[in-house]
């Protein structure tokens, strides 16, 4: 922290000089926004007279992408930045915001996070450039994270309609059923652990984008917003149903406690003591790449549900935006349809592990036929392509989401470590999201 | 009458080559200067005109005077922060300068062997950076296969839960006192070092043992050291952040985004984006510690005196 402050301070301070010089550029150039051609041509133009992007992602197929992009377009030159994963990015990239420069054209941001960016009017809306065409190359789902408010904030890249992982070794030898319910599932759940006390039906200390995934399932939806005005019902019937299911695991310590991500968590995956997963469909290739020793254990099954009809969410995924200071928008959106609408492209992602958010690919034979040896040669993509086409419609996230799950462990993560009704600490994370909210300029009910 | 006024006549000519020495004298402190506004007059500087502001993600910026201070005063998160950290630093600087004193004490005794090895040894945590050793606690504390769970396998049951919040402050303890102990014991060991010898000459002629001796001679050399390193320790505990802030991902829920007034300053500026109310907390932590620090130096220096 003594270290940090100085250059912290120092890069505020820039902030805000720039900000200021920035407020003034934009008062003075109100009149003299261009409005792009129609349909995509002058993005192809673009393309075609090259020039120099920067482009801020961490994901594992980038850099083979840039190559591939680079080749067929040889008078552009991408400079690909590792600025961080997740959260890490979003702080870099909301000061480069503040400070009217310095960040990328083009970034990868969750979609989560989009409405943060997209409200604080950060993001290049790319419907004058033809890319309200590309709409039915993506699945509902994942389009309706990236178009909102009548724009076009960005191209989706992957996705990950949920569903349920299972150790079938596990299972085996404890007789279990593979669970169609929730029920079903907290039944499997005493029975597993009762049998042997080290093993647990799935890990879980509270996680944000856990808990959001499962309400979205039940069907409420928590967070609503119109223009500046928030309504927060972190008690709405979809999150009480979630949370009087999900609260009898916790309150009989039926979860394990090993935060996910972690070394223990791997391990926990690996020899069997974390049963399942209930995660997005990007999951097979972290199992196959963190979790070696498993291989041949884990199967993929529907996620349960609490009437027996399929119904699934979102869990993690994302997109890349283009940034409104990008001062080549028309290359930076022409990287971006090449990056996530070509086949080129998709195909360098699915390469390496990557679920597509393009129905081409979700729905094609090649994918659904594909029968990875680490899953036991279970055709794992008919059941993660099926989910896709059960998520949920209708959720949202809040406008203030990345804050929203920074204070998670201090709301509804207290419930979790006293082994408690989760409902309680819903009602205060509601709380602080609304204080929040209003302390921000939102109008915000809840 | 002459006297007096050749005084007089001599005071300018004298004040204004004592004007010139200054001059001369201030160009050569002023790259220091330079850099010193640069680096430390310039932030606090702006901390303090942030703190007078709050901006708003809908709404911009607004010119609040002393809002922030009165809604820091009221705030229960940060008087949570820092009613832990008093409790920590209460626990755990007498506990750590207590150890680093008795291995100062005995490395300066001359009866160890190898005496030079201990120092060393005892030193060397401190060489590892802070990060590194959190995260080499963090595996060490690891409750399903770290060395806490193979603890307590041996014992057969689960009493040592390093990441429970009964325990976290401890764990976070553990990891300060191991990391700072030699650090203290050097201060401690550099203060005996400059005693005299003729003084333990003289003690043993008096026929002093080697407790008297710590007692009448070693301790009271001390008093100084230990005041530094007592200040340094307090300092230091107000400023906890590495610890807690690495061990949360293993700890999510037990170490919250408050947890201790460095930490809710860290998060109120990168998670929440409230850069002036993060900067209001930091002064008020800061005149809190500055004021602190400053009694217990007055306190050590009167009992120094008398």
């Amino acid at each position: 922290m003594k270290i940090h402050l100085p250059s912290t301070v120092i890069r505020r301070f820039a902030v805000v000089i720039a900000g200021s010089l920035l407020l003034g550029a934009a008062l003075a150039g109100c009149s003299s926004g261009s409005a792009p051609g129609s349909a995509g041509t002058d993005v192809d133009a673009a393309l075609k007279a090259g020039g120099t992007i920067t482009y801020w992602s961490w994901t594992p197929q980038a850099k083979a992408q840039v190559a591939a992009f680079e080749k067929k377009y040889p008078k552009v030159t991408v400079k690909l930045v590792n600025a961080g994963t997740g959260n890490d990015e979003y702080t870099k990239l909301q000061n480069a915001v503040k400070a009217g420069s310095g960040g990328p054209d083009v970034a990868q941001v969750e979609y989560f996070a989009i409405p943060q960016f997209a409200l604080a009017k950060s993001l290049l809306d790319l419907k004058p450039y033809g890319f309200d065409s590309l709409e039915s190359d993506f699945t509902a789902s994942t389009w309706s994270h990236v178009a909102m408010d009548g724009a076009i904030y960005g191209l989706p890249q992957d996705s990950g309609p949920m569903a349920l992982f299972y150790n079938k070794k596990v299972f085996d030898q404890y007789g279990l059923d593979v669970p169609a319910t929730w029920d079903a599932y907290i039944a499997d759940a005493k029975k597993l652990h009762a049998a042997d006390p080290t093993k647990y039906i799935a890990a879980d200390t509270g996680d944000a984008g856990f808990t959001t995934s499962m309400i979205w399932q039940a069907g409420g939806t928590p967070f609503t917003t119109t223009g500046s005005k928030v309504s927060v019902n972190l008690q709405d019937a979809g999150s009480k149903k979630w949370a009087d299911t999900w609260s009898q695991l916790v309150e009989n310590k039926l979860l394990s406690t090993t935060p996910g991500w972690s070394d223990e968590w791997y391990k926990g995956l690996g020899n069997g003591s974390i049963a399942t997963l209930i995660t997005g469909a990007w999951m097979p290739g972290v199992l196959e790449s963190s979790v070696k020793d498993a291989s041949g254990d884990w199967r993929v099954a529907p996620m349960p549900t609490y009437d027996g009809t399929a119904a699934t969410a979102e869990n993690g995924g994302g997109g890349q935006v283009v940034l409104k200071q990008s001062k080549n928008p028309a290359l930076a959106a022409g990287f971006l349809r090449w990056l996530n609408a070509d086949k080129d492209s998709v195909k360098l992602f699915l390469a390496s592990g990557g679920f597509p958010s393009t129905t081409a690919d979700i729905d094609s034979d090649a994918f659904k036929a594909q029968t990875p040896a680490y899953f036991g040669g279970q055709k794992i993509n008919e059941v993660l392509s099926a989910a896709a086409g059960d998520v949920v419609k209708g959720w949202t996230y809040l406008p203030y989401q990345v804050y929203g799950n920074s204070i998670y462990g201090d709301t509804v993560g207290q419930s979790y470590s006293s082994s408690s009704d989760l409902n309680p600490g819903l009602r205060s994370w509601q709380k602080q999201l609304v204080s929040y909210g209003n302390d921000q300029g939102f109008s915000v009910s809840g | 009458m002459t006297a007096t006024s050749a005084r007089l006549a001599r005071a300018p000519q004298r004040r204004s080559a004592a004007r010139m020495g200054s001059l001369r004298g201030f160009a050569f402190v002023l790259p220091f200067l330079i850099v010193f506004a640069i680096a430390f007059l310039a932030p606090i500087g702006y901390a303090l005109y942030l703190s007078l502001f709050r901006e708003q993600i809908i709404g911009g910026n607004a010119f609040v005077g002393i809002g922030n201070y009165l809604q820091v005063l009221q705030d229960g998160k940060f008087w949570a922060s820092f009613l832990r950290v008093v409790i920590f630093m209460l626990i755990q600087v007498p506990i750590m300068l207590g150890l680093a004193l008795v291995a100062a004490l005995a490395i300066d005794s001359a009866r160890l062997h190898a005496s030079g090895f201990f120092r060393i040894v005892i030193f060397l945590p401190y060489a590892v950076p802070g990060v590194v050793a959190v995260l080499m606690w963090g595996f060490l504390y690891g409750q399903n296969f770290g060395l806490a769970a193979d603890i307590n396998n041996l014992l057969g049951s689960r009493v040592i839960q390093p990441f429970s919040p009964q325990w976290i402050l401890t764990s976070i303890g553990n990891i300060n006192t191991w990391e700072f102990l030699g650090y203290n014991m050097l201060i401690f060991y550099s203060a005996l070092r400059v005693i005299p010898v003729d003084l333990y000459e003289a003690a043993e002629l008096d026929g002093a043992g080697a407790f008297r001796t710590i007692r009448s001679i070693k301790v009271p050399a001390l008093r100084g050291a230990l005041v530094i390193a007592t200040i340094f320790s307090i300092i230091g505990s107000f400023q906890l952040f590495n610890e807690p802030n690495i061990l949360k991902t293993l700890a999510p829920n037990v170490i919250t985004t408050f947890f201790t007034p460095n930490m809710y300053a860290y998060n109120l500026s990168f998670a929440a984006q409230q850069y002036n109310y993060s900067a209001t907390v930091a002064i008020v932590m800061g005149v809190i510690t500055g004021i602190i620090a400053y009694v217990v130096q007055l306190r050590g220096n009167r009992s120094e005196t008398r």
